[in-house]
């Protein structure tokens, strides 16, 4: 398994893991949208060079983003002739797309390329309101991270492994402020947590490191909260990549980062170099999503959220 | 033409403006702080309360009063749209309802058509940088 | 107690666990900051009325020029830095109207001038005008009702 991301301007506290750090939300294209596909295409274009495998031996790819109808992906990757398949599960892609990967390697596939992407510009653009309008953000609110992270799934290698899956249920406490991910996302979150927990037999202290996707500080407070309440206290070896991926009080990002980049460069750029370096050794990525459109937000409906986990252990 | 600046800068007019205008934007802050409402759910509110306000011909005599700090902020031009509207009718009744008030504000609706425009022909919109 | 027993406690669960926005600061920033833009436009104003303008005529010069001022600044990519300083101290005053139009119109220039720049000006603002004229039509025939009918208000 190889990884590689690009992040956006905001040189964060984990920027000096990460394989390429741009300055312009634009990186010379005209439009957010093909900045975007670039963003992801160039991931891609980096994962496989540092994977050694050739592009014709990997047997599909699956890559999601945020952006309607998966265009992000759908664009920055259509000229790689691999098979592709869309996935879309919010800011929890990056994990879902690891998920089936997982499986494909099981039933048929040697090689399988796991990508997603999220840009802050278009993303505001889609969701909220135009960059130039000059609002407040609430605290709650959260800051889409600009990147893209991939990973190339492999059948054989030294790892690190993938060791199990928990796809996620839909969950959904009623959550309608939309500036407000976090409190949405974060009862998925532990619904999937326990359900992993059950399944395997396993407890927190089995692993080393337990990372939510994009609850952002609110978010992760109240993860470890309403997990304690389930049972479970995972509050020594827990964090967020929403918390890890930004500094809040020098970036002014107010509760974290979110965005399917958010996982995926985190992940990509540096829970999996922790993971090669042997610094840790068992991790669970649970990445969090909120199902929602400025659509159904409009309408007065609820967030719904979810959460898929991956172990990936060496 | 000479300009009085003495009138220009009438300190005690431009203290009452200064007050009510941002005691109108402090329950503006407010709404947005307590409620969650959107920018233009707020700004909606504000331009109808100026409209209904300016209609029962309370709004005036805060317009007396503070001058731009009453005109300035949204329900002055609710204010101006219903003014404008009342005009209309006394000149031509029915049909001035509908054209008075549009007539009033045409000035601002036309120069933000304008210059939305022009601005988006020059410029382009950036991410804010720390 | 189990905050997810209930979406109702969860909700109150949340309420309790998110941060307030810091109201009073944002108060007291909205207040110079609406303050300070209707100074602006009454010195404008006095300007108008010195030059011997009519009250109307000095109003519409105003506006013109206040939204003319945001238009620039935000053209200038340094509106939203007020906005989010000021909050609704640059929102109700006619800035954060003119403001509400220019940034879409910019946003949207990657769809085209016609479509994209005309047709997704209004998005935010659009409301404003409907509430607005609407509403203003109501008041002109209720106007005429009563003055037919002798009815004064005041």
């Amino acid at each position: 398994m190889q990884a590689l991301l690009v992040l956006k301007n905001l040189s964060g506290p984990l920027a000096k893991y990460f394989d390429q750090t741009l300055d312009d939300e634009f990186w010379g294209e005209k439009t957010w949208e093909k900045a975007e596909s670039k963003i992801i295409k160039e991931t891609v274009n980096t994962v496989i060079t540092k994977s050694g495998i050739p592009a014709d031996q990997i047997d599909c790819m699956f890559a999601g983003d945020l952006l309607n109808q998966c265009i992000s992906s759908s664009f920055g990757l259509r000229e790689l002739s691999i098979p592709f398949f869309g996935v879309f599960g919010a800011c929890s892609t990056f994990v879902e797309s690891m998920c089936l990967g997982a499986i494909a390697i099981e039933g048929f596939a040697n090689n399988i390329l796991c990508a997603t992407s999220s840009h802050f510009c278009s993303a505001e653009k889609q969701f909220r309101f135009p960059l130039e309008l000059g609002n407040q953000r609430p605290p709650t609110s959260q800051w889409t991270v600009t990147g893209s992270g991939a990973a190339i799934l492999s059948k054989d290698g030294q790892g690190p492994y993938i060791t199990h899956i928990t796809p996620g249920k839909i969950v959904d406490m009623g959550i309608k402020d939309a500036n407000n991910m976090g409190a949405a996302m974060a009862p998925s979150f532990c619904d999937t947590l326990i359900t992993h927990f059950l399944d395997t037999g396993r407890n927190p202290s089995y692993y080393d490191a337990i990372i939510s996707g994009d609850l952002g500080h609110i978010g992760k407070d109240i993860a470890i909260d309403i997990t304690k309440s389930q049972g479970y206290n995972i509050k020594s070896n827990y964090n967020d990549c929403g918390v890890l991926i930004f500094d809040k009080n020098s970036q002014d990002t107010h509760s974290g980062g979110s965005g399917c980049a958010c996982c995926g460069t985190v992940f990509s750029g540096y829970l999996f170099k922790q993971l090669k370096d042997k610094k840790l050794k068992k991790i669970l990525l649970i990445a969090t999503g909120a199902l929602t459109n400025s659509t159904t937000s409009q309408q007065g409906e609820s967030i719904p959220g979810i959460a898929h986990a991956i172990s990936i252990e060496i | 033409m000479d300009i009085n600046w003495a009138n220009v800068f009438d300190w005690m007019m431009l203290l009452k403006c200064f007050v009510i205008g941002g005691l109108i934007c402090i329950i503006g802050q407010i709404l947005i702080d307590k409620t969650k409402l959107t920018p233009a759910r707020i700004l909606v509110i504000f331009v109808t309360t100026g409209t209904i306000l300016g209609g029962l011909g309370i709004y005036k005599y805060l317009v007396d009063f503070a001058g731009a700090g009453a005109t300035v902020p949204l329900t002055g031009f609710g204010y101006n749209l219903a003014k404008g509207a009342i005009e209309g009718v006394k000149q031509s009744g029915l049909i001035g309802a509908f054209t008075g008030g549009v007539k009033a504000s045409a000035g601002g609706i036309a120069a933000a058509v304008f210059f939305g425009y022009l601005a988006s022909l020059i410029s382009k919109p950036k991410m804010k940088k720390q | 107690m189990d905050p997810l027993e209930t979406k109702q406690t969860y909700q109150d669960y949340v309420d309790k666990k998110s941060p307030n926005s810091p109201i009073l600061k944002n108060c007291f920033n909205a207040f110079w900051v609406g303050g300070l833009i209707c100074s602006i436009g009454q010195i404008i104003l006095n300007i108008c009325k010195e030059r011997g303008l009519d009250t109307e005529t000095s109003g519409t010069i105003v506006s013109i020029l206040l939204i003319g001022i945001t238009a620039f600044l935000t053209g200038l990519n340094l509106f939203n830095r007020i906005g989010k300083f000021a909050g609704a101290g640059s929102l109700v005053p006619i800035t954060g109207f003119a403001n509400s139009i220019v940034s879409p119109s910019m946003e949207y220039k990657s769809e085209g001038y016609v479509m994209g720049v005309g047709g997704k000006m209004f998005t935010v603002a659009g409301p404003v005008l409907v509430f607005g004229i609407s509403a203003s039509i109501l008041v002109g025939i209720i106007y005429l009702i009563f003055n037919t009918q002798n009815i004064t208000l005041v």
